[in-house]
């Protein structure tokens, strides 16, 4: 059984057709990469999968382990494993990052019948997942993202991808705004969680990202549809030529 | 929301002690120095005390002030104010007094049929001395009651005050306050006013610069919710140059509740380097709560930093999925986001041990249970989540 199995998914947003027959499997211990240019449904396909309900899904299904995903609430998603690593991640002033954390695990433990994670264990694996990414164990004490550089941001999230240990991960435009320092940071971070248990979704306009996580395959969503994948290469094609060559 | 017709209202006499005996406010610990005030009436017992202050301080009521202290009426020209007015606290701070131990004043209405109170209250804070004051407004019971309080604190010179305020009364009772801080030279003034329950509050609090290079930071949260009616009408003036004064407002607002925030700066003419600033931000839950928020600038210099900012809106959706995203239930994400909210109020607040039980308290708010304070069916000083209702207590 596949882990994630989109089909035939449409959407729109205010009438407008913005995804218009995404089909896509991924299978677990996979690495997928979803290239295109702007504004042709990428960052629309990572939303409605982690459950923003600001689109409407107008036909098809996408199906995880096996379940209808689209009846799921967002945090029932998270705590089925899926992970959505933000594009702009949001700041949250008041709530410090270790509270927010605590928070997410014990709701999703919950949600999986398990007690509360004991506070020293919470603290051991906050040291531990802070390393992953070289987050500075100033900000930990931070509110979440409040004030924090880009590349800042984009370490948090990783730092909470390895926190919540999640099955599909799916990482939107995750090279943005970085320098190439911190692309190696967050790159050896996601490189390090990578297993045969479980799967990534990368979503970038550019091919560096792929020269630091190597993906297993190479997907082009271009208006609303993956209309070619293939593997690794198929990235350095496409930096080669542009998508103009799609066409 | 309790209607106001005072032809129903009986208007308070001096109670019982020992009606008032089974209340105590015990804020885990904090120790603090205990004034009572029974519907209104100070009483000089203080009996419940384990510690004592200094004797220098004077706590009296205001006809014994007269009587023993007329020269520190005299010289802060009190006296035509006051004559009328018998009852009353009278709160004298001398020169060059710092306690590390808070006053608290403790404002307790017990009454058996509508009554209306009103106290009086005189502080004087004097030079150089370093005070921290919580004030508290508690009902012991759910009986109407409408209590008009005034109160007049002076703050001398080089003295600083840390000022408390609780608003903790039931829902068919009404408060108006009127608090009026008067600052000399090189005074430091900072409140926290949170009005949690009430049926009706209306708060007026004035500042007045009379001296130089004095600061009022004035904090202010208000939570409420059904038919409940805040308003905080504050009014800082600057009458002499290089003060500087914040004000800084928050509230949320559930089912049809209603609010009103006015915040008046006036900058006279010689108040020359004058900074002020206003802040006022509101969360309404509901579509039929209502909140009117309302900057007044009165600025006759130019020499001045002066801004102004109100913002009425929801909870920020973007930071609701985020943390759903992450597995946090919807209603645990609302009520992260309205803590964190409300807490900001308190980031200046010095005495941890109150921040942490008012934490507690606006967390308790905010789940929607009962938070009257102690002595009320909850017991408090067991962290929120866990806490028991004592049965003895409800009736």
């Amino acid at each position: 059984m596949s882990l994630l199995e989109i089909k035939d998914l449409h959407c729109s947003i205010k009438g407008k057709e913005i995804l218009k027959g995404v089909n896509l499997t991924v299978n677990k211990g996979e690495v997928h990469a979803i290239m295109g240019p702007n504004g042709n449904g990428k960052s629309t396909l990572a939303a409605i999968i982690a459950g923003k309900d600001i689109f409407e899904v107008t036909k098809g299904e996408v199906i995880y382990e096996g379940k209808n995903l689209l009846e799921l609430s967002v945090e029932e998603r998270a705590a089925e494993g899926i992970f959505l690593g933000f594009q702009y991640p949001v700041e949250i002033p008041g709530v410090s990052i270790s509270n927010f954390m605590k928070t997410a695990i014990n709701e999703q433990r919950k949600y999986k019948g398990l007690d509360p994670m004991p506070t020293m264990e919470f603290m051991k694996l906050m040291e531990e997942k802070k390393k992953i990414v070289e987050l500075d164990a100033k900000l930990a004490n931070r509110s979440v993202n409040e004030g924090f550089s880009g590349g800042e941001k984009k370490k948090n999230e990783i730092f909470q991808m390895a926190m919540l240990n999640p099955t599909l991960s799916i990482l939107d435009e995750t090279d943005s705004g970085l320098d190439i320092d911190a692309l190696r940071i967050v790159a050896s971070g996601v490189n390090a969680l990578r297993s045969s248990e479980n799967s990534t979704i990368l979503i970038t306009h550019y091919q560096r990202l792929l020269d630091y996580i190597v993906p297993d395959f190479v997907h082009v969503l271009f208006e609303g549809e993956i209309v070619k994948s293939g593997p690794k290469e198929l990235a350095l094609e496409l930096e080669e030529k542009g998508y103009e060559w799609l066409r | 929301m309790a209607s106001i017709d005072m032809d129903n209202y009986k208007k308070a006499v001096r109670p019982n002690e020992e009606d008032f005996i089974n209340f105590s406010c015990n804020i885990s610990q904090l120790k603090t120095f205990r004034i009572n005030q029974y519907n209104g009436f100070f009483f000089e017992n203080n009996k419940n005390n384990e510690i004592s202050i200094t004797k220098d301080i004077i706590i009296c009521t205001i006809q014994t002030a007269i009587e023993k202290h007329h020269s520190i009426i005299e010289s802060k020209n009190l006296l035509n104010s006051i004559e009328q007015n018998q009852e009353g606290l009278f709160i004298y701070i001398p020169d060059n007094i710092s306690l590390e131990i808070p006053l608290q004043i403790l404002d307790v209405i017990k009454a058996n049929e509508p009554i209306s109170i009103e106290s009086k209250s005189i502080i004087i804070v004097g030079e150089d001395s370093h005070i921290k004051l919580i004030y508290c407004d508690d009902t012991v019971n759910g009986n109407i009651s409408s209590t008009e309080s005034n109160i007049n604190i002076f703050l001398e010179n080089n003295s600083s005050l840390e000022y408390y305020k609780m608003e903790n009364i039931n829902n068919s009772s009404s408060i108006i306050t009127n608090t009026n801080f008067v600052l000399a030279n090189n005074a430091q003034l900072k409140t926290f006013w949170l009005s949690i329950n009430g049926g009706n509050i209306k708060n007026n609090l004035n500042v007045s610069f009379e001296g130089e290079y004095s600061k009022a930071d004035l904090n202010g949260l208000y939570l409420v919710d059904k038919e409940q009616v805040v308003d905080n009408v504050v009014s800082v003036s600057h009458n002499k140059p290089n003060c500087s004064s914040i004000q800084n407002y928050k509230g949320i607002l559930d089912d049809s509740a209603r609010a009103q925030f006015q915040g008046h700066i006036r900058v006279m003419k010689y108040a020359s380097f004058t900074e002020a600033m206003q802040n006022n931000r509101n969360i309404l839950l509901t579509d039929k709560a209502i909140v009117n928020t309302q900057p007044f600038l009165e600025i006759y210099n130019d020499d001045v930093k002066c801004s102004h900012g109100a913002t009425v809106g929801q909870l920020d959706e973007s930071a609701m999925f985020y943390m759903r995203s992450r597995g946090i239930s919807e209603r645990s994400a609302r009520m992260l986001l309205m803590f964190a909210f409300c807490t900001e109020i308190l980031s200046k607040a010095s005495i941890e041990e109150l921040v942490d039980k008012l934490q507690d308290i606006i967390k308790r708010r905010l789940h929607g249970e009962l938070s009257s304070c102690e002595n009320c069916v909850l017991l408090c000083n067991t962290p929120c989540g866990t806490f028991d209702i004592d049965m003895s207590k409800i009736n």
